[in-house]
């Protein structure tokens, strides 16, 4: 298998080529940069369109009119741009359409910084723009992971004409890591309801959200939470190590890597610990929690959003505690034995 | 007797939801008339916007889409560039085209993209219900500028002209549809903007000044000549910018 | 099992960040596990510039250096910000051009280099962060020279290929320097 060594962005990119990407449009920002500048640069090549859009916005509905068309499209962006892209996202959701959203988080609110955030998370697995509506929310932590959880999020997205996101932040974008490269087989997916031309050998097709009787309203919004009902069942993925540990730490994305690292140092000074990482923060993998752990530690990026989800798997058998950090800087391991002594003395 | 005068094959039997008077059903079927004359109604997808055209994808029989307010360029960009051999074409109000999606026409046109921009402008916000619009004459009393619209209003956008400076738009015509003379003429502009694009030459966009009897508050023929006597004067009919391929 | 946790600092274009990339792409090229973090936006315009750089034959948790085995430091900022992180027994090397005196800690090992002006004198200022680069593997003993020369084939881009030579000889001068 090749090998290369590439920035998270780019791993993001050249999976996304290989998964048969055809439809690129985004917008220059930092830390996410890398990502369409790849694209630009080997898209081409593939028979693919890269568009620089004049705008997050039109980038995403760039993306409608491309996944309306039956075709592998994505769009990515760092945080604010994500905010644009939220009216584009939710008539993405309410029409139906497979495409792939990549946010490589950095601080806000507002212009916030560039360092590195999981301050979106909320924002990711809760909504973000109007209405009812999940996206399958996958959170790499390393760049390999960026690049298998590309290709998977193309054939996830497919399966269930519903957005996908790839949820990273800053470092994971920013660095460089060996990647094995490959190239998945292509599945097949039933597209017969997108707009290429009737050639009137059938009715129109319409790609649509605007159902103005109340009625059909609710059946589209029937049709979709049975649809997230379908995906939190099968979609859950987790890496889950020591689930006998009296604390269980439970982290996703790159602070995940700063708690592996903390599982030595706590074995060492007799602390049983483990860690719970969602490789899919939606659908929340529930079935991670049914351990008998003294108490959970939740250690995010932010002021505290993981957390809740955290707490509502928990269900009050055992105490869950936070740690956060906000700005941009990573917590350490340090940072984190100290919660995790404090914890475990009381 | 032989049939003089039928429903286009592109549009379908749903009943319009246009108001009496309205003008949409007549640019509708001029679009129509336009698919079928060049028979490109199998490989055609319409782009439908916001406002009160947002259910044109109900009564076109091409494949359809309907596009968040003011984007339908950019998706229509989406749908083009994924699909290059199909004829892709938006249907825009002036609200949708000229406020809330002017940053995507500009671009669409800067881009040259290969797409067919039908733009009705009516001087006024419809669905909503009588709001200014951007294309709002000076002076004109709306529910949003009810002491008629002034300098602290903002003045009305020409945007076919303002269009037709960028390099990238190929054929930009402003037309009317107040009476049988120039609904004429407008179907044959609009023929002329598809058939731009099936030989590849670029952006193209027809301005059709068009009535909203109800929220001008106006018969329908008053309304008409509203658009003779007040808006074609701001606006002025004609080709503003005509980069074709002579054939 | 051996884990170099490395961070690399001086000023934006003295090539830091292209110097972690090639060790990284070397430590990988020697079979390594390796990751590579760089400072990144505004902070690269002319100003501050750092990368973090880990070579280990084990996975790798964290890509950042909290605690460095090794710091190279190219310009007086840098030596502040970073002579405080190295590990007790840890090394520091200074290019002792941009840096020509400074409070060094007694609990580290320093080795001053005069890399800049090694550069200026057999071929150009842009070749500092090679010279650097030799001082670390005549210290550490990796990434190997092979993987050295192979990685620099290999990043070079076509039209700047000529370099290569100057690029490893440079290389050989900061292996071979003895402060």
């Amino acid at each position: 298998m090749e090998q290369k060594l590439m920035k998270g962005n780019e791993a993001i990119a050249e999976a996304a080529i290989r998964a048969g990407l055809k439809f690129y449009a985004g917008y220059p920002i930092t830390p996410q940069t890398e990502l369409p500048e790849y694209l630009a640069k080997h898209m081409e090549k593939s028979g693919g369109t890269f568009i620089q859009a004049e705008s997050e916005i039109s980038a995403i509905n760039m993306v409608y009119g491309a996944a309306g068309a039956g075709i592998r499209a994505m769009t990515s962006s760092s945080s604010p741009g994500i905010s644009l892209k939220q009216e584009g996202i939710s008539y993405i959701v309410g029409s139906e359409l497979p495409c792939v959203i990549v946010n490589v988080m950095r601080t806000g609110p507002g212009l916030g910084g560039i360092h590195p955030s999981q301050s979106d998370y909320f924002q990711a697995v809760k909504g973000g723009g109007h209405g009812d509506y999940k996206m399958l929310v996958l959170a790499p932590n390393s760049v390999q992971e960026m690049y298998d959880f590309t290709i998977d999020a193309f054939d996830i997205a497919d399966k269930y004409r519903n957005p996908v996101m790839i949820l990273a932040d800053g470092i994971l974008g920013q660095m460089m890591e060996a990647v094995n490269l490959y190239t998945p087989a292509t599945e097949k997916f039933d597209k017969s309801w997108a707009t290429t031309g009737t050639y009137k050998k059938r009715k129109h097709n319409i790609i649509n959200s605007l159902y103005i009787k109340p009625e059909e309203s609710e059946t589209l919004n029937k049709r979709l939470q049975a649809k997230y009902k379908i995906m939190a069942q099968n979609e859950q993925r987790v890496e889950i190590i020591n689930p006998d540990a009296d604390i269980m730490l439970v982290a996703f994305g790159i602070v995940a890597r700063v708690a592996k690292q903390v599982l030595d140092d706590a074995k060492s000074q007799n602390l049983s610990v483990g860690l719970i990482r969602p490789l899919t923060v939606w659908p929340f993998p529930s079935k991670a929690f049914k351990t008998a752990a003294k108490a959970y530690l939740t250690i995010e990026l932010n002021s505290g959003q993981m957390v809740e989800d955290v707490r509502l798997e928990v269900n009050g058998r055992a105490p869950v505690h936070f740690l956060g950090k906000m700005g941009g800087k990573v917590l350490t391991v340090d940072d984190i034995m100290a919660k995790l002594k404090q914890i475990a003395g009381a | 007797m032989p049939l003089k005068f039928k429903k286009p094959d592109s549009l379908t039997d749903i009943a319009m939801h246009y108001c009496p008077g309205c003008t949409h059903g007549i640019i509708h079927r001029l679009v129509a008339n336009a698919i079928d004359t060049l028979g490109i109604e199998g490989k055609t997808v319409g782009i439908a916007s916001v406002g009160c055209s947002v259910f044109a994808y109900n009564y076109f029989t091409c494949d359809m889409q309907q596009a968040s307010h003011g984007r339908a360029p950019a998706v229509a960009t989406g749908v083009k560039r994924s699909l290059p051999d199909r004829i892709v074409f938006t249907y825009q109000g002036d609200g949708d085209l000229a406020a809330i999606g002017t940053a995507e026409i500009v671009h669409a046109a800067a881009r040259g993209e290969n797409i067919t921009v039908i733009f009705v402008n009516n001087a006024i916000y419809g669905m909503t219900g009588g709001q200014m619009a951007p294309t709002t004459l000076n002076g004109q009393v709306t529910l949003t500028s009810p002491y008629g619209r002034r300098q602290q209003e903002g003045h009305p956008v020409r945007m076919s002209e303002m269009l037709s400076t960028l390099d990238g738009a190929r054929y930009i015509e402003r037309v009317s549809v107040h009476n049988p003379a120039h609904i004429i003429k407008a179907g044959k502009s609009i023929i002329k903007a598809f058939e731009m694009q099936l030989r590849g030459e670029g952006f193209s966009m027809i301005e059709v000044l068009s009535t909203c009897p109800t929220n001008l508050k106006m018969s329908p023929v008053k309304a008409l000549k509203w658009v003779e006597n007040n808006m074609i004067p701001f606006y002025p009919l004609g080709i503003i910018k005509d980069g074709s391929v002579k054939v | 099992m051996k884990t170099h946790n490395i961070i690399i600092s001086g000023f934006g274009g003295q090539g830091i960040v292209a110097a972690g990339r090639l060790i990284a792409f070397a430590g990988m090229t020697d079979g390594k596990k390796v990751s590579m973090l760089p400072s990144y936006g505004p902070e690269m315009r002319g100003g501050f510039a750092n990368c973090h750089v880990i070579i280990s034959d084990a996975d790798i948790a964290s890509p950042i250096v909290s605690q460095a085995d090794i710091v190279i430091a190219m310009s007086v900022p840098a030596l502040n910000k970073f002579q405080p992180v190295v590990k007790r027994g840890g090394i520091l090397i200074v290019d002792s051009h941009q840096v020509t005196h400074s409070d060094y800690r007694d609990d580290i090992r320093i080795i001053k280099i005069p890399a800049t002006r090694i550069a200026m004198d057999k071929s150009n200022v842009k070749m500092s962060n090679m010279v650097m680069i030799g001082a670390m593997i005549s210290v550490i003993g990796s990434p190997s020279l092979n993987s050295m020369a192979l990685s620099i084939r290999d990043l070079l881009p076509q039209h700047m290929q000529y370099l290569f030579d100057i690029e490893m000889e440079m290389l050989e001068a900061g292996m071979a320097f003895e402060g």
